[in-house]
C-alpha cells in the first residue's frame, strides 16, 4: 500500500439474477471487471499480488441491494463520474455502481465502519403468517425487551432485539422497512428478527426462503451511510 | 429483469444457482422473434466443467456471428437440481433465453468422453425429446452430437439425428443454409437429414444398418439410402489464422475447472505415440502464427478481465514459436499481474527456463508423462521419452528449485508384464534419488522431495495402433494396482513417494464403450432407467445398477474389451475416414509388437495418409 494512492469508496446496486451469485464470486466479479474497464487500480506488495479492493459487508445469496460498499485503491482517476462510468461499462446486468467518493486520510475502511444496516422486507406471496403483521410491528415497538437465543458456531447467548433493532416501521405497499445493528459485532439478520416475531405469536418458524430481503444502505456508528464518509470529486 | 426457467425459492435450495441463470459476461442475448435458427449447444456434464471446454467457446461465438442464428448453452443440471425438475416436471432449459431446449431448432452436443453416455439420455430426457431419433417428430430439435467421441459414434448412434465428424468451423454454415432452405420450402425432419448426409463429415445413422457375424463382429455396414456416402471423412481447419476463434470468451461467476482465458496454439501432435487418439484424429499438425495468438491473446485479455492465460494444444512444447510467445506475453502482461500457465511441456532446460520465468518455482510442480515404467515398454507405444530425459530434465528441475515431481503413468498396456509394472515403482524411485543426488544437503532445507506417481487404466481406443489390442479385466487392473503398490513399498525413498490410481470399474466401462458398436445403445438406456448419471463423478457411479443392467441386456463385455481382433476385421468405425488410413495404424500395431519405435512427423514422414488434407506439418520444410 502507498501513501500516493487515492482511495475510493464504490456503492453499487445488485439486483434481479445477480441475487444469485455469492459474495466471493461478487469479488471475483470485480477483480476481473476492474482488469476488463481499465481503472488504474493498486496491487499489493508481495509475493502473490492482489488488487487493493475489500468489501463492508458480506451480502447473503438470494438477497437484493441498493446499498453495497468496496473500498478500493487507485493510482490514478479522473473524478467520481468517470469512474463510475468506466466501471459501468462492463456490467453483467442486474449489478451496478451507483456512487463513487474519494476518501480523505485516517477514514476507517468500509468493512471497520459497518454499523447499522437497513432492509426492505417482504414476504413471499403464500409464505405468510397467520397473524397481522403491523400488530406485530407495533407489539415489537412497545415491548420493553425481546429476549432472543442466538446460536453462533459456538455457542448460544441470549440477546434483546430492542437493542439491536433502531427502526421497525410498515410500508404502505405492504413491505416492512427496517434498521438493524450489523458489523463484526452483533450482526442482525432479518429472519432472526422475524423468527423472534413468529415465535411469539407462536407460528413456528419463518422459513428461510420465505422472506424476499433488499438491503438498502449500511451505515457507520453514527448512523450515517458509508458513501458520505468521502467525497464526490 | 431477465426471467429463470427454475422458480426463485427452488433456485435457493440447491447447491450454486449460479450454474443455471446464465447473464455472464459476453453471453449473447438476441431477439428470439429475429433469428431463424435456434441452437442450443449442450455439454452433458455439470456447468463448471462445460465451461472450461474451449470447443463449445468456440462454436458459441461463430454461430451467433450469424445473424440469423442464436446459439444458446445448456449443461447437465447437477443430481439435486435434477431431482427437482423430474418431481416437478420442470422441462431443460437453455441458460440464455431460460426458453425449453425442445422449443430449438437443434440440440448440439459434444462427445468429449465415454462415461458421459448417460448424461445424454438425462438431457434428452429432461428436454421431452425422445431418447431415439427415429422415434422424434418435426417438432423436435435435431440432435446432433460433435467432439472426439464420435470417431465410434456407434454404442450412441440411436439417439443422435446426425453426427458431425470433424472440426466444427467447417461445414456449419452448409449445415444452417440446408436447414433453412428446407424449412422454407416446408420439408420435413427426413427432408432435412437426407439433405444432411450429404454435406461433408455429416453422418446420419438411421441411413445405415449393421450385419452381424455369429461371433458377434461386424459382418457389413452399409447405406440404405443412396444419398447417404459409403465413407464419412473428417473435416478440418488447415488455414488456423483464416478460422473463427473468439475474441470475447464467457466469463463465468463461479470458479470453473479452466477459468481462465486459453489461447489454443496448434491443433495436432506429431508425436505419435500408439495410444493415443488425440494424436491420430487431429492429424495434421497444424499451426497458429505468433501474429494471429498475439491478436488474440490481447483480444481475449481485454474484454474478459481474467488474470490468467492459457497456452493450449496437445504438446506446446512442440509449437515452433513457443519461445517468442511467451516472451511476448511476459513483457507485455507481467506488470499487469496476468499468469501464464504452460501445461503439456516437455521438461527440458528450455521448458525449465521459460516456467522459472512464469510461475513461482516452489508452489509449481513438473509433471513427466513417463507413461511406461520400462524403456521396453515405453518403445511398445512410442513414448520417445527416455529414463535419462527425465534424469536430465528432473536433476536440472532440482537445481532450478523445484521439490515437486508429478510421473503419469499406464496400467495395462498391450504387452506389459509384472516386471514393467514393478518399473514404475523402479522409476520414481530414481527420480526421487536424483533429487538427494543432485541438490546438496544444506541447500534442502530440510524439505523432502515428493515424487507423486499416478497411473491411469489403458484402455484401447478407436484410430489408434492398438484398435486391436486387448485390455485387460478390471480384477486385473487391480491386481495390477497391487503388484505396483507393494512394489513402491519396497523402494528406499518410499517417504518421498506417492501412489495413486484410477478406479478400474469405471474404466472397464469405459473401454466397453470406446470400441463398442450399435447393439450397446439398449445397455446404456437400460442402465440410465436404473438411475445411472454422472458416472465418471465417483459420488454418483454406481457400479452395482451397472452389472445388473450389462447382465439383463445380456452384453458381453469380455467380447468388447478383452479380445485381441484379428487384422481383418471390420471395425464399428471403419466407414470413417481420418485421412490416416487403416493400413498405417496396422503397420504400427506390428511395430508395437515388435518393439520398435516410429520417428516423429518432423523427423521424418512416416505416411499415415494425413498428407491429403493438403497442408500443415506434412508439407513443411524437413
Amino acid at each position: 500500500m502507498s501513501e500516493d494512492n487515492i482511495k475510493l469508496r464504490v456503492k453499487f446496486s445488485k439486483h434481479g439474477l445477480m441475487k444469485y451469485i455469492g459474495h466471493l464470486d461478487v469479488m471475483r466479479y470485480f477483480q476481473k471487471l476492474i482488469r476488463r474497464c481499465g481503472l488504474d487500480i493498486a496491487y499489493s506488495a508481495g509475493y502473490s499480488p492482489h488488487q487493493i479492493m475489500s468489501f463492508a459487508q458480506p451480502l447473503g445469496v438470494g438477497l437484493e441491494s441498493d446499498g453495497e460498499y468496496m473500498d478500493i485503491e487507485v493510482h490514478s482517476a479522473e473524478s467520481s463520474e468517470k469512474v463510475m462510468e468506466m466501471m459501468n461499462s462492463t456490467q453483467a446486468e442486474g449489478m451496478w455502481v451507483t456512487d463513487v467518493v474519494r476518501l480523505g486520510d485516517g477514514i476507517g475502511n468500509a468493512m471497520a465502519s459497518v454499523a447499522q444496516a437497513e432492509y426492505n422486507v417482504r414476504i413471499r406471496p403464500g409464505k405468510e403468517p397467520a397473524f397481522d403483521m403491523k400488530e406485530a410491528i407495533d407489539w415489537f415497538n412497545s415491548s420493553e425487551e425481546v429476549i432472543i437465543e442466538k446460536k453462533t458456531k459456538k455457542s448460544t447467548r441470549e440477546v434483546n432485539l430492542k437493542e439491536l433493532v433502531y427502526k421497525l416501521e410498515s410500508c404502505e405497499d405492504g413491505s416492512v422497512q427496517m434498521r438493524l445493528c450489523a458489523g463484526s459485532g452483533s450482526n442482525i439478520k432479518p429472519g432472526l428478527l422475524y423468527n423472534a416475531i413468529y415465535e411469539h405469536y407462536g407460528v413456528g418458524e419463518c422459513g428461510p426462503t420465505d422472506l424476499l430481503i433488499t438491503r438498502c444502505d449500511i451505515f457507520d456508528e453514527n448512523g450515517k451511510p458509508l458513501i458520505e464518509a468521502g467525497e464526490h470529486f | 429483469m431477465k426471467k429463470t426457467a427454475i422458480d426463485d425459492e427452488i433456485l435457493l435450495s440447491i447447491e450454486k444457482p449460479e450454474r443455471y441463470i446464465g447473464n455472464e459476461i459476453n453471453a449473447i442475448f438476441k431477439d428470439k422473434s429475429k433469428v431463424d435458427i435456434r441452437f442450443a449447444m449442450c455439454f452433458p456434464d455439470v456447468y463448471e466443467i462445460g465451461m472450461s471446454h474451449l470447443g463449445i467457446q468456440i462454436l458459441y461465438d461463430m454461430f451467433n456471428k450469424r445473424e440469423d442464428v442464436w446459439c444458446e448453452r445448456v449443461y447437465s443440471p447437477w443430481i439435486d437440481l435434477d431431482r427437482e425438475m423430474r418431481t416437478r416436471h420442470i422441462p431443460l432449459f437453455a441458460l440464455e433465453s431460460q426458453d425449453p431446449i425442445k422449443d430449438f431448432d437443434f440440440l448440439g452436443i459434444t462427445l468429449q468422453y465415454e462415461m458421459c453416455y448417460t448424461n445424454i439420455l438425462q438431457v434428452l430426457d429432461l428436454s421431452g425429446i425422445a431418447l431415439k431419433a427415429v422415434e422424434r417428430t418435426d417438432d423436435d430439435p435435431i440432435v446432433i452430437g460433435g467432439g472426439p467421441c464420435t470417431y465410434n459414434p456407434e454404442p450412441i448412434a440411436d439417439f443422435f439425428d446426425m453426427f458431425y465428424i470433424g472440426e466444427g468451423e467447417i461445414s456449419y454454415d452448409e449445415i444452417f443454409d440446408t436447414y433453412k432452405k428446407i424449412k422454407s420450402e416446408g420439408g420435413s425432419r427426413q427432408d432435412f437429414l437426407r439433405a444432411a448426409c450429404q454435406i461433408p463429415g455429416i453422418y446420419v445413422p438411421q441411413f445405415y444398418e449393421a450385419t452381424y457375424n455369429e461371433d458377434g463382429t461386424l459382418k457389413s455396414f452399409d447405406a440404405t439410402i443412396p444419398e447417404a456416402p459409403l465413407t464419412v471423412k473428417k473435416q478440418i481447419v488447415m488455414d488456423m489464422d483464416d478460422v473463427s476463434y473468439p475474441d470475447k470468451p464467457l466469463v463465468p461467476f463461479i470458479r470453473v475447472t479452466q477459468d481462465r482465458v486459453v489461447l489454443e496454439v496448434m491443433r495436432g501432435c506429431i508425436r505419435g505415440c500408439r495410444f493415443c487418439q488425440a494424436g491420430q484424429i487431429y492429424r495434421p499438425v497444424r499451426e497458429r502464427s505468433l501474429d494471429f495468438l498475439k491478436k488474440k491473446a490481447q483480444a481475449m485479455l481485454d474484454s474478459t478481465g481474467q488474470d490468467e492465460i492459457t497456452l493450449s494444444s496437445l504438446s506446446s512444447s512442440d509449437y515452433s514459436h513457443l519461445g517468442e510467445l511467451v516472451l511476448w506475453l511476459i513483457e507485455n502482461y507481467r506488470d499487469k499481474y496476468i499468469n501464464i500457465s504452460l501445461p503439456s511441456l516437455r521438461i527440458d532446460s528450455f521448458a525449465l527456463d521459460i516456467m522459472s520465468r512464469v510461475q513461482d518455482v516452489k508452489k509449481g510442480s513438473l509433471t513427466f508423462a513417463s507413461e511406461a515404467g520400462s524403456q521396453r515398454l515405453r518403445n511398445v507405444i512410442n513414448k520417445g521419452i527416455t529414463e535419462e530425459d527425465i534424469m536430465r530434465g528432473s536433476a536440472e528441475a532440482f537445481k532450478g528449485g523445484w521439490n515437486k515431481v508429478k510421473l503419469y503413468f499406464m496400467l495395462g498396456l498391450p504387452t506389459e508384464t509384472d516386471e514393467d509394472v514393478k518399473a514404475i515403482a523402479q522409476l520414481s524411485d530414481a527420480v526421487a534419488m536424483n533429487y538427494y543426488d543432485t541438490v546438496p544437503k544444506e541447500d534442502r532445507k530440510g524439505i523432502r522431495v515428493q515424487v507423486t506417481a499416478s497411473a491411469s487404466f489403458f484402455i484401447p481406443k478407436p484410430f489408434t495402433p492398438f484398435e486391436w489390442a486387448p485390455m485387460c479385466t478390471a480384477e486385473e487392473f487391480q491386481r495390477k494396482a497391487y503388484v505396483l503398490s507393494d512394489e513402491f513399498t519396497k523402494q528406499l525413498n518410499r517417504k518421498s513417494l506417492k501412489f495413486q490410481y484410477h478406479e478400474n470399474y469405471l474404466s472397464e466401462l469405459e473401454g466397453l464403450f470406446a470400441r463398442g458398436d450399435r447393439k450397446l445403445s439398449e445397455l446404456l438406456i437400460n442402465a440410465y432407467k436404473k438411475g445411472c448419471i454422472y458416472d465418471s463423478w465417483s459420488e454418483c457411479f454406481d457400479i452395482d445398477k451397472w452389472h445388473a443392467a450389462i447382465e439383463e441386456c445380456g452384453v458381453d463385455v469380455a467380447f468388447y474389451t478383452q479380445r485381441e481382433r484379428s487384422l481383418d476385421e471390420l471395425f464399428p468405425w471403419d466407414f470413417i475416414d481420418i485421412g490416416v488410413t487403416k493400413k498405417f495404424l496396422k503397420d504400427q500395431w506390428l511395430e508395437a509388437k515388435a518393439e520398435r519405435v516410429t520417428p516423429n512427423c518432423r523427423q521424418q514422414c512416416s505416411g499415415c495418409g494425413a498428407a491429403c488434407f493438403g497442408g500443415g506439418v506434412c508439407f513443411e520444410r524437413r
